[in-house]
């Protein structure tokens, strides 16, 4: 029997585009105009390649013997661990607030509203300066009852360090833009998914679990990639409170020496080498979740072994119940 | 009508509906609606847009929570319970387990569409009555087989004609081993040749002798398979009886006004 796919039915991005590029190169050639448009840009293009290669203020020589120097790895794996932790709080604390946010207690959606109006609503930046201040703001740190005796107490600045400080606002500030990627992902599943799942038995709970979230995911992942991608490059932020990530330690470096620019395009090295590494990573995670719902294997069962199994004629049911 | 749900029949009824009630606001939807159906009965429930038909179903499993009367399903009270002469709510997990013996098939299946046609039916058997999951594949390849999909078992709901998702989401409600299945216009949505091959399953189920509640507008169906036809409208039970006779020679003229646009 043939599968019968319908005319309305989108199957993911890959079936979904028309033509390959015979078609494309046809289209091309009965539009001049494309032919001038592509003709401009493939001279830019080759100027810019001209003047990275030649330009005397672009030293190669210099950008390859920092690239992989100690001071610059060191500042990679800074401002990766910062990624990585900063996503780590956005996403959680993301899920947390999103959840808040899709409650049915006023108390909890008007605090999350709060939040994302407060961390939506002020610059990265001065987050950044405000976490690293903000001892002269709270001096000591305590835990305790609230306007009542404290069991342990200490000053602010040596908890929240330059390190602390960043990851904070950094983390901080992600929960609030992840609280809407994940809001968005939960309220996309349709709401007969947990009625079907809760008429099979499920609590709402694991109805969440098993069913909501698995297809929340499909649309909560391609952003968050983005999302990742932007709190790498956004960690560069950091060096404005001397923490000595990517970009500042190859600032330390060409405050001494000079080579400005070859050390600018080590740092813009690393940078488009990790976004690529991610880029790939979310591919990946996205045909993970995609699962049932891309092209690719459209009208083909991901393994073929039931074959052989023959159609029995045994009563209707029978001893299935 | 007896209000009590063990009567003095040898085999009380699977599912007993008493003075019903359910109000969206201010718009009362279902108006006191009391029935019962009989182990291994089929009954069909016909009537108008709007008339209260879904909102009686979800009642049943209590997707939908009554705003007064009761509902028994063998004989057990769906979503409360009295305490102490008092109708207390059931905690989640007391009603999940009741919901778990309902089977229920939507008009646009709900299927998951993230799991695999086998997966859909292995799903709630492993997770809910957490069963070994080797005893459940071989259960629900079985029951694939048995609505005629054997053959698509690894299939995604995405990849399956809309027949064939309504007939996965028939297995997958059977994998339960539910005491009551309930049908919502289970083949509305479907293209008019395709119509007949879920009929026919529900038909082979029911003459396995499953308890079975169908809203339809196949009056073919009713007539054929039903043991009994409640014909509603605006939230009251108009006319019920056997189908023959309902279908042919209805005694109101509501009913008749309704049949009228099936002929
Ligand atoms: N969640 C809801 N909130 C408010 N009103 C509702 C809700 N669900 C149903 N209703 C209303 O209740 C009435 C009965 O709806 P119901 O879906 O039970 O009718 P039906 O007999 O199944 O109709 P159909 O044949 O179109 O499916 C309608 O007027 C509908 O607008
Ligand atoms: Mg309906």
């Amino acid at each position: 029997m043939a599968v019968d796919a319908g005319p309305g039915a989108t199957v993911g991005g890959h079936l979904a585009r028309p033509s390959g590029a015979g078609g494309q190169l046809r289209r091309l050639a009965r539009s001049p105009w494309r032919i001038v448009v592509g003709a401009v840009a493939l001279v830019l293009a080759a100027m810019l390649v001209h003047l990275f290669v030649t330009s005397s203020s672009l030293q190669w020589g210099v950008v390859g013997s920092y690239l992989t120097s100690s001071e610059i790895l060191l500042g990679l794996w800074r401002t990766l661990y910062l990624t990585a932790l900063a996503m780590v709080i956005g996403v959680v604390g993301g899920t947390v607030l999103a959840l808040m946010r899709l409650s049915t207690s006023l108390v909890l959606r008007t605090t999350a509203s709060a939040y994302l109006w407060l961390f939506r609503g002020t610059p990265l930046l001065v987050q950044i300066l405000f976490w690293f201040n903000i001892a002269s703001f709270v001096p000591r740190l305590s835990l305790g009852v609230p306007f009542g005796p404290s069991f342990v107490s200490a000053g602010t600045n040596s908890l929240v360090t330059t390190l602390v400080a960043a990851i904070l606002a950094l983390g901080l500030n992600e929960a609030a833009y992840m609280a809407e990627i994940v809001r968005a992902g939960i309220l996309s599943v349709d709401r007969g998914q947990t009625e079907a799942a809760q008429s099979l038995g499920m609590t709402r709970r694991l109805a969440f679990r098993r069913i909501v979230v698995p297809q929340a995911m499909r649309v909560i992942i391609p952003p968050t990639g983005n999302q990742t991608i932007g709190m790498l490059k956004g960690t560069a932020l950091v060096s404005v409170i001397s923490l000595p990530e990517l970009l500042y330690s190859v600032q330390l470096i060409y405050a001494k020496n000079f080579e400005t620019i070859p050390l600018l395009v080590v740092a813009s090295l690393w940078y488009l080498i990790v976004t690529s590494v991610l880029s790939v990573g979310q591919h990946f995670l996205e045909r993970k979740f995609g699962r049932g719902r891309t092209g690719g294997s459209f009208n083909q069962p991901n393994r073929v072994w039931t074959r052989g199994l023959g159609r029995r004629v045994e009563p209707y049911l029978g001893d299935a119940l | 009508m007896s209000g009590a749900p063990s009567g003095v029949a040898a085999r009380p009824p699977i599912l007993v509906v008493e003075d019903l009630r359910k109000c969206f606001g201010p718009n009362e939807v279902l108006s006191g609606v009391s029935f019962e159906v009989d182990a291994g009965q089929v009954l069909c429930l016909i009537g108008p847009s709007g008339s209260g038909k879904s909102t009686l179903l979800r009642c049943v499993n209590f997707l939908e929570e009554p705003t007064a009367g009761r509902i028994f399903v063998d004989g057990e009270q769906i979503g409360r319970r009295e305490e102490n002469g008092r109708s207390v709510e059931l905690r989640a997990t007391e009603l999940a387990r009741q919901r778990s013996a309902i089977g229920m098939v939507f008009q646009s299946f709900n299927l998951f569409p993230h799991l695999t046609a086998l997966e859909n039916v292995m799903e709630a058997p492993v997770h809910v009555k957490r069963e070994p999951r080797a005893e459940v594949e071989e259960r629900a390849r079985r029951l694939l087989d048995r609505v005629g999909l054997a053959d698509r078992a690894d299939y995604y709901p995405m990849q399956l004609s809309g027949g064939q998702q309504q007939r996965v989401a028939i297995a997958r409600a059977l994998a339960m081993r539910p005491k009551l299945m309930l049908f919502d216009e289970p083949t509305s949505a479907l293209d008019p040749e395709i119509v007949g091959e879920v009929l026919e399953v529900m038909r082979l189920l029911a003459g396995d002798g499953m308890t079975m509640v169908v809203v339809t507008h196949e009056m073919a169906f009713a007539r054929e398979v039903g043991d009994r036809v409640i014909f509603m409208d605006g939230g009251v039970i108009v006319e019920s009886g056997e189908p023959a006779r309902v279908l042919r020679d209805p005694q109101h003229e509501r009913t008749r006004q309704f049949l009228a646009r099936f002929s």
